[in-house]
């Protein structure tokens, strides 16, 4: 088992070339939803909150919500996407009569699923410069960490649909792990005010949580040591996924 | 040899799938592996071209094994699957270049190729429609020209001609001819036998995973069974009146239809006809083919007991 740059890219390219197709109706939503989400929850909820963590409630959740973009961005690619690949169409299994190898697939696959959390939330980002939401240049920093937000959650997601019996897990996976991670991960209130002692501890197992307060200090200019544990989480999980991703790769795919 | 497989078994776990095959492929040759549905047709291929792990035995392509030069061989040769795998939302120009890109292909070397296979199969007048337009027809062909945009020296068919209509299985297999006399070696796996007996310098017979017959289609055909066929509809008992004497082994039985196998089919209809008196019952004489063979050496029954 080995992996090449060059095959991996060539898968990367395949997914490219159908997004050239459909990219100018695939980016408009990802334009229109940060719009919506600033206006309901962070100016009309907001009205009724005159601040939290120190600033007003629009600039609490915006960073959150660039990482909640780059996760939506990653996990549709890795979930649906890869698994009518996978089983419905054999993508692989026509790429398995060339070169490439199972390997190749995987790191295809999760650069591509990484490149669209880019689209997402470099896309959010954008509108949330538009609005002034973002001080410069400190909150640039987020621009290198939506990739790694990205490829996270295409590690998670990948793993999940090597693994399902049928694609209606899915629904699972969307209402069970990413919702209540979008509702309960630092985005919309301060976790660590309303947990205490154990609660606080699990809290840290959330996996959208890191890139959130990594973005969050970013917006805000100020970095702590807790900087240093949520990379370590995001950078070591990943590759735990990762390896555990390869596993499955190469029993779904040969045998 | 191009393939080369000795004692080459896959079992899934109690269940053998592929039992003790010698394959020798030599270069140059159109070889077909017959079978019915389920015999290890397609594992035998995916173990050839690597992505199905042997359980025992050892298979060489291009004199190397394929375990351990999985990239080496596989850029070397190509696979048309059963199932198309297509980018439905591209043109067929598009997906040549995608497929072409997997085997490392730049341009302009990439278009060349595409251009090439586009008029090889005949996809000029639709090469910029997407291809969920195309037909059945169009689609198959799009397939084979995938697995030739690397200008394979092994070209591995699985069922290419299931599913399609005669004029496109004609083309197809004069494709493949010419292939084969540009001096590639294609693989074909079909349950045709007439696609086989057509386009096949040689065959091996599998079921239940073991080769139980192989050589020229020719040489099968005289080996196992006399020369000329008579096609009849009767009933058993009246089997037994009109043919008693004749051995079982030159008979075959598919439901009502007996087919009998025989040097001389004339002094047989003599027979027939002395026995029938008033209606004269409609018999066919044939040329023996693979077919026959086939049935006789896999049954005609369509579940067989262990």
């Amino acid at each position: 088992m080995s992996i090449s740059l060059p095959y991996a890219m060539s898968v990367w390219r395949r997914n490219a070339a159908m997004y050239k197709r459909t990219w100018k109706w695939n980016i408009l939503p990802n334009f229109f939803e940060p719009v919506f989400y600033l206006f309901s929850i962070g100016v009309g909820v907001g009205a009724y909150i005159s601040q939290m963590g120190g600033t007003s409630y629009l600039g609490f959740i915006a960073p959150g919500l660039v990482c909640v973009a780059a996760m939506n961005g990653a996990s549709f690619e890795v979930t649906y996407n890869i698994y009518v690949r996978l089983v419905f169409e054999k993508t692989y299994d026509a790429m398995l009569t060339t070169p490439i190898e199972p390997d190749d697939i995987l790191a295809g696959e999760l650069l591509w699923a990484a490149t669209r959390s880019c689209i997402y939330g470099g896309c959010f980002f954008l509108v949330l410069m538009l609005f002034g939401l973002t001080p410069l240049p400190s909150s640039l920093w987020v621009l290198l960490l939506i990739p790694l937000t990205g490829f996270l959650f295409a590690a998670i997601g990948m793993v999940f649909s090597l693994r399902i019996p049928n694609i209606d897990m899915f629904s699972f996976y969307f209402t069970l792990f990413l919702t209540p991670l979008f509702l309960f991960s630092d985005v919309f209130f301060p976790l660590k005010e309303r947990l205490t002692g154990g609660w606080l501890w699990l809290a840290e197992a959330l996996p959208l949580l890191h890139p959130v307060r990594l973005a969050r200090a970013s917006f805000r200019g100020e970095f702590s040591l807790t900087v240093l544990w949520d990379l370590a989480y995001i950078l070591g999980m990943s590759l735990i996924l990762l390896l555990w991703a390869r596993r499955g790769v190469r029993d779904r795919l040969t045998n | 040899m191009v393939v080369e497989t000795r004692e080459l078994s896959k079992k899934f776990g109690d269940r053998v799938v592929v039992d003790q095959v010698d394959l020798d492929i030599p270069s140059g040759v159109c070889f077909g592996v017959l079978g019915p549905n389920g015999a290890g047709k397609t594992t035998t291929l995916r173990m050839i071209y690597g992505v199905t792990q042997p359980t025992s035995g050892t298979i060489h392509v291009f004199g190397m094994d394929i375990t351990k030069n999985l990239r080496a061989v596989r850029s070397r040769l190509g696979v048309t699957l059963q199932q198309n795998v297509l980018i439905e939302a591209l043109s067929p120009k598009e997906n040549l270049q995608v497929f072409g890109r997997y085997h490392l292909l730049r341009e302009p070397e990439l278009s060349r190729r595409a251009d090439q296979l586009i008029d090889f199969l005949e996809l000029r007048s639709h090469a910029e429609v997407p291809v969920r337009q195309l037909s059945g027809g169009f689609q198959r062909r799009l397939s084979i020209a995938l697995s030739l945009i690397n200008a394979p020296e092994l070209l591995i068919l699985d069922e290419p001609t299931t599913g399609l209509d005669p004029a496109v299985r004609l083309a197809l297999w004069s494709r493949v001819r010419e292939l084969r006399e540009a001096g590639t070696t294609v693989l074909i796996t079909t349950h045709y036998m007439d696609e086989a007996q057509r386009l096949c310098d040689e065959v091996a017979i599998i079921a239940a995973g073991k080769v139980i017959g192989s050589g020229s289609p020719a040489e099968l055909i005289v080996s196992r069974l006399a020369p000329e066929a008579v096609e009849l509809d009767c009933t058993p008992s009246e089997e037994a009146r009109l043919f008693d004497g004749l051995g079982p082994e030159r008979r075959l039985r598919v439901g009502r239809r007996l087919m009998l196998y025989v040097q001389d089919a004339a002094g047989l209809i003599a027979r027939i006809r002395r026995q029938d008196e008033g209606d004269r019952r409609p018999v066919i004489v044939r040329p023996t083919n693979l077919e026959d063979v086939f049935l006789s050496l896999t049954g005609t029954r369509l579940e067989t007991n262990p």
